[in-house]
């Protein structure tokens, strides 16, 4: 038994560290999908335009990938609250957001990747960073450096979005617009002004994600299509717009997808996401820490 | 039979008649990949343009049902392996099973998909069905490949017969199946226009609360309109494999099947079912000749970009557009 006991330890740790990763990924998703009723299915595609970024940067420069997307920060962040805008104008404001603003993100979803596709091709690209190679040993458990890295950067990230969310009046007034957009009103706040700024920060989690996930597996364009299932899980089984629920359902889903995936084979981690939404959809559509 | 009916059969005749006078095999390959795509637009459109549920997954119904072509016929191919002897002779009358059979089958299949989809997700609001649709291709997609039986990811063979008796080559009667389907698909979505189920779709689409208040049952309609749309998508794909004559999963569950289906009714319009038609007819050429001349890349990214700017610009699609400008002249 000592063996698959090792094994398993082996596998929680490591589905604890992807659970991170995947914490970083959800977290814009948790911000529009969850607290702003915005289905941005096009966020995988930003993270994989983060990862590219950082991959330019990083063989052209040497820079790491991670400085790289904290410098870029501001640009998602304007790219957020200038596609919000087009969102709102064109399909908010008309009441026309389920069906045609589904469609619109699809679009961009599709863009985004094809024209990576055109620029780059299909080749997987990888950065180089000295963490990347290295493992820590405790025992019997790895811990490979290009695992803890961007797991303890999300968790980083993480902390500062929920204290912002929490602390600062702007955070707050995140929260309720999610509640009630119309009292917030009242209150004399623009709730436009909000969403965009909150959709501003959910498009700039995107670049640090993207950084994330280039240092972690090699990219090529369609890789985000796998992260959608994925991403919209955890943001369900976690409560819609509940950071905490969130950080919970990802290390949830990172730790038993990495159990089937050392019991099993890798292959079948995709229907584990999958199988997850299905079941919380179904049993508890308001997730762990939901409303 | 409806006029309607009678007409649409005749439109179809006809255009078969047309395309195989000059007798070249490419006008039929490329024409099978516009009229499949109306009647995946059209199928698509049955629930997403009338009673306002997106379905991302449309490469899945789709490629479930050529993958059930492809696991029957690797079944009748292997029928002495894999029954008991005194069984087989039966399952030697049955298969191998001629094309519209394997097309009702797919569409069964899909249309059980579809249901189950529907019957998990549907009673929560309209993001969570699209988001499911949209996570279900990637997990059917890894389902397949892994499913050796029907090839996995390194694809499989379906042997396409040279000639077809009486109708000439194999490619000329695939073509002719799928406008028979095609005109199923739109007799089907016109007439859903305009029964009851039309109105309960549409009544749905545009406050399912007060629909639901006046008692509309919404859950059992959408589910309804999620099966006759799987079904079509399924029926659509079943004799791809012998279109295509080498399936992969790539090829099956291919992005632009999800994107032209969305893509098509929404640059049509998505009111009726003449919206998803003209969309195809538009679309459809308009990738045929772009794939010949320019790429196959540049012509989603042509798609893509076409569906971004229709959707803020035309919410109606063309359609629309000319009922608009028809309005204003009538104004005048």
């Amino acid at each position: 038994m000592d063996v698959s006991l090792d094994l398993l330890i082996g596998a929680i740790v490591a589905g604890l560290l992807l659970g991170g990763f995947y914490a970083a990924v959800t977290a814009g998703i948790s911000i529009s999908f969850g607290m702003l009723d915005i289905v941005n299915i096009a966020h995988p595609g930003f993270i994989i335009l983060g990862s590219y970024i950082a991959y330019i940067i990083n063989i052209q420069f040497g820079v790491d990938p991670m400085i790289v997307s904290v410098v870029m920060l501001p640009v998602f962040y304007l790219l957020g609250t200038v596609i919000y805008q087009v969102y709102y104008l064109s399909f908010e404001k008309r009441g026309q957001e389920s069906l045609r603003g589904l469609a619109f993100f699809f679009g961009v979803l599709f863009v985004t990747e094809v024209v990576l596709l055109l620029a780059f091709g299909v080749d997987y690209r990888y950065v180089e960073a000295p963490y990347i190679g290295p493992s820590l040993h405790f025992g019997p458990i790895d811990l490979p450096l290009r695992m803890l890295v961007p797991c303890l950067a999300a968790l980083t990230m993480f902390t500062a979005l929920q204290i912002f969310i929490s602390r600062t009046f702007t955070g707050r007034a995140v929260l309720a617009v999610s509640q009630d957009q119309f009292a917030l009103q009242l209150m004399a706040v623009d709730p436009v002004r909000i969403k965009r700024i909150a959709f501003g920060i959910s498009i700039a989690t995107a670049s640090i994600a993207g950084a994330l996930l280039v240092i972690i597996q090699p990219v090529e364009p369609s890789v985000g299509r796998e992260y959608i299932g994925r991403v919209f899980a955890i943001c369900v089984l976690g409560g819609l717009g509940s950071l905490p629920g969130t950080l919970i359902a990802a290390m949830l889903l990172g730790v038993v997808e990495s159990i089937t995936a050392t019991f099993y084979g890798p292959s079948w981690a995709p229907a584990i996401a999958f199988g997850f939404l299905l079941l919380t959809l179904a049993f508890r559509p308001s997730g762990l820490l939901g409303r | 039979m409806a006029p309607f009916t009678l007409i649409a059969i005749a439109v179809a005749t006809a255009v078969f008649l047309v395309i195989r006078e000059p007798n070249i095999e490419y006008l039929f390959v490329a024409g099978y990949t516009i009229v499949q795509y109306i009647v995946l637009a059209t199928a698509w459109n049955i629930l997403g343009g009338y009673t306002g549920y997106v379905n991302f997954g449309s490469a899945a119904f789709f490629a479930m049902g050529a993958y059930s072509t492809v696991a029957l016929v690797t079944f009748g191919n292997e029928i002495d392996e894999l029954v008991p002897e005194s069984l087989a002779p039966i399952f030697h009358l049955i298969f191998p099973l001629s094309i519209p059979t394997l097309i009702v089958i797919g569409g069964v299949v899909s249309g059980i998909v579809g249901f189950g989809m529907g019957y998990l997700t549907l009673r929560l609001r309209g993001a969570f069905f699209a988001i499911a649709t949209l996570a279900m291709a990637v997990v059917l997609q890894t389902l397949v490949v892994n499913w050796e039986f029907v090839g996995g990811s390194g694809g499989a063979y379906i042997v396409r017969p040279g000639e077809f008796p009486g109708l000439g080559s194999y490619m000329q009667y695939l073509f002719a199946l799928m406008l028979a389907l095609a005109v199923l698909a739109i007799v089907t979505a016109r007439a859903i226009e305009r029964s009851r189920l039309g109105y309960g779709f549409a009544a749905i689409r545009d406050d399912e609360l007060a629909a639901e208040a006046s008692g509309v049952p919404t859950l059992r309609l959408k589910l309804v309109a999620t099966t006759i749309s799987g079904a079509l998508m399924g029926m659509a794909g079943a004799p791809f494999p012998y279109y295509i004559g080498y399936l992969q999963p790539q090829s099956a569950f291919g992005l632009e099947y999800a994107v032209n289906s969305i893509a098509m009714p929404m640059i049509g319009g998505t009111m009726s079912w003449v919206g998803p038609l003209v969309g195809t007819l538009l679309l459809g050429t308009l990738q045929q000749v772009a794939n010949v001349t320019i790429s196959s890349a540049v012509n989603l990214l042509l798609v893509g970009l076409l569906l971004i700017g229709f959707v803020i610009v035309a919410p109606n699609g063309i359609v629309g557009l000319v009922q608009d400008r028809l309005r204003a002249r009538r104004a005048k």
